[in-house]
């Protein structure tokens, strides 16, 4: 402290405790003022202004830096991302191909919603799982079996009308047997006028034929075609086909009609199981053909 | 003796008010520098320093009241609150100015551990308003006072080397 004594012989002014305090209490002061009021923007902005060229100044170098890194970048090095980047491209095509499949298959379970809200039965989802290796039946196999109580018989639908019907059911699977089947037949009503007919399967995707149809009946191309409902297979109501070709003969007792599937039958890969369906009551023995629940849906509906 | 003489008159060395002006002011410069991440933690106080420097070196040119106008200075660059660096430099120019004989004693090394303490203190006015108004203590800048001491011989050496020739120069 003999400096203090030393400033106070050569009258220097104020000694450094003074000088400590007041400083002290100056930046309190302003610290106070700053933290609670906003007196102090004014003063700051002014300062600020002051300062701005030097921090300009100190931000230079750094910039200037950034500029010659990026002026010397080396061709090498945009080869090189040219082909980072043609090689993320090549990815993100694929993906967007993907995601074009899923865009699509997203409409149709949304339209498969919408299905199933207007038809107000329960349904269950499945997943198409196989095909059958025999071009010629047209079968499937879907991912829910019997853990999710599958039974055979149950009608399996998608967006647009009836696919098939479930014929064998396993564990995990089960096997369903497509409108188009050569051995498959759906009881059907032509929308028009009501008139009941049997839908036959051809073993054809695109034709299925309606047979024992009188050469009289009353029965025209365009014509649309929805389960009728008899034999407590498929509920009532269902598009199947459109009739596509008429052929009368009169050397024939039967005209020879041609429909188109209403489904693509082999579009999808997800479908509808019809969970329950109202039990009809059995039918009396005295008929000629028992209809076990196997019911390879011989629907009686000949008019 | 030859020896004490020798720093003493180190200590003798004229200095321009344009030169130590100059050396604030690049001080100041150094601390606006983009500082970030493990950098900022450890960046060190140059302004504190070259005002330490100038506060044993030249106690009667450099005051308590210089200490606080860069104070409010660095403020504003620092965008801190109003008279929070101006406290901390006050107190270290107080420290400056009281103790510079004692400084002056040391050679060198010695000086780094004085120095050291006084940036503490400065370190820890600073850190106390800090807490008070954000209501956390910014440890991180602690290291910066310790980097900041290691800084003091070499700061100290180029400094006198800077003073020297001109000093010869004008010497009769």
């Amino acid at each position: 402290m003999d400096n203090t004594s030393s400033v106070k012989f050569f009258n220097r002014g104020p000694s450094p405790v003074v000088r400590l305090v007041f400083f002290s209490l100056l930046s309190l002061l302003l610290l106070f003022l700053d933290s609670r009021h906003q007196y102090l923007e004014s003063a700051r902005s002014v300062l600020s202004t002051l300062i701005y060229p030097l921090q300009r100044a100190t931000a230079l170098p750094s910039l200037v830096w950034h500029e010659a890194d990026e002026f010397l970048t080396t061709q090498t090095r945009l080869n090189r991302d040219n082909g980072q980047l043609r090689a993320q491209h090549a990815g993100d095509a694929a993906q967007l191909q993907q995601l074009q499949g899923l865009l699509a298959e997203n409409a149709r379970l949304r339209s498969m919603l919408d299905m199933r809200q207007r038809l107000n039965l329960p349904m269950q989802a499945a997943d198409i799982l196989y095909a059958e290796r025999d071009p010629s039946r047209h079968k499937l196999l879907v991912s829910l079996g019997t853990q999710a109580k599958v039974q055979s018989g149950q009608a399996v639908l998608d967006d647009t009308g009836v696919v098939g019907q479930v014929t064998r059911v396993h564990p995990l699977l089960s096997e369903v047997t497509l409108v188009t089947d050569k051995d498959h037949e759906v009881p059907v009503q032509a929308l028009r006028n009501g008139l009941r007919m049997i839908l036959f399967g051809t073993g054809d995707a695109n034709v299925m034929e309606l047979r024992y149809t009188p050469v009289t009946a009353d029965i025209q191309e365009g014509d649309v075609l929805v389960t009728s409902g008899i034999d407590g297979t498929y509920p009532f109501g269902l598009p199947v086909a459109k009739v596509s070709h008429i052929e009368r003969d009169p050397a024939y007792p039967f005209a020879r009609v041609l429909c188109t599937p209403m489904t693509g039958v082999h579009n999808h890969r997800w479908l509808f199981i019809l969970s329950s369906q109202d039990k009809l009551p059995p039918r009396p023995e005295a008929a000629t053909e028992a209809a076990p629940a196997k019911s390879r849906k011989s629907g009686k509906a000949a008019p | 003796m030859s020896m004490l003489t020798q720093k003493d008159r180190e200590f003798m060395l004229p200095a321009r008010p344009a030169f130590i002006a100059g050396s604030l002011f690049v001080a100041l410069l150094f601390n606006g520098l983009p500082w970030s991440g493990v950098w900022l933690a450890l960046r060190p106080d140059m302004v504190a320093l070259v005002l330490l420097y100038w506060c044993t070196h030249k106690p009667h040119r450099i005051g308590i009241g210089i200490a606080w106008t860069i104070g409010i200075f660095a403020d504003v660059a620092d965008a801190s609150l109003f008279g929070q660096h101006a406290l901390a430099y006050t107190v270290l120019a107080f420290g400056g100015i009281v103790l510079h004989r004692r400084v002056q004693m040391f050679d060198l090394r010695q000086q780094t551990l004085q120095v050291f303490l006084m940036l503490l203190a400065s370190y820890f006015a600073y850190a106390a308003v800090h807490w008070k108004i954000q209501g956390h203590v910014a440890w991180t800048y602690m290291v910066g006072s310790a980097t900041s001491a290691l800084l003091w011989v070499p700061l100290t050496l180029l400094l006198q080397s800077l003073r020297h020739p001109r000093s010869t120069s004008e010497r009769p």
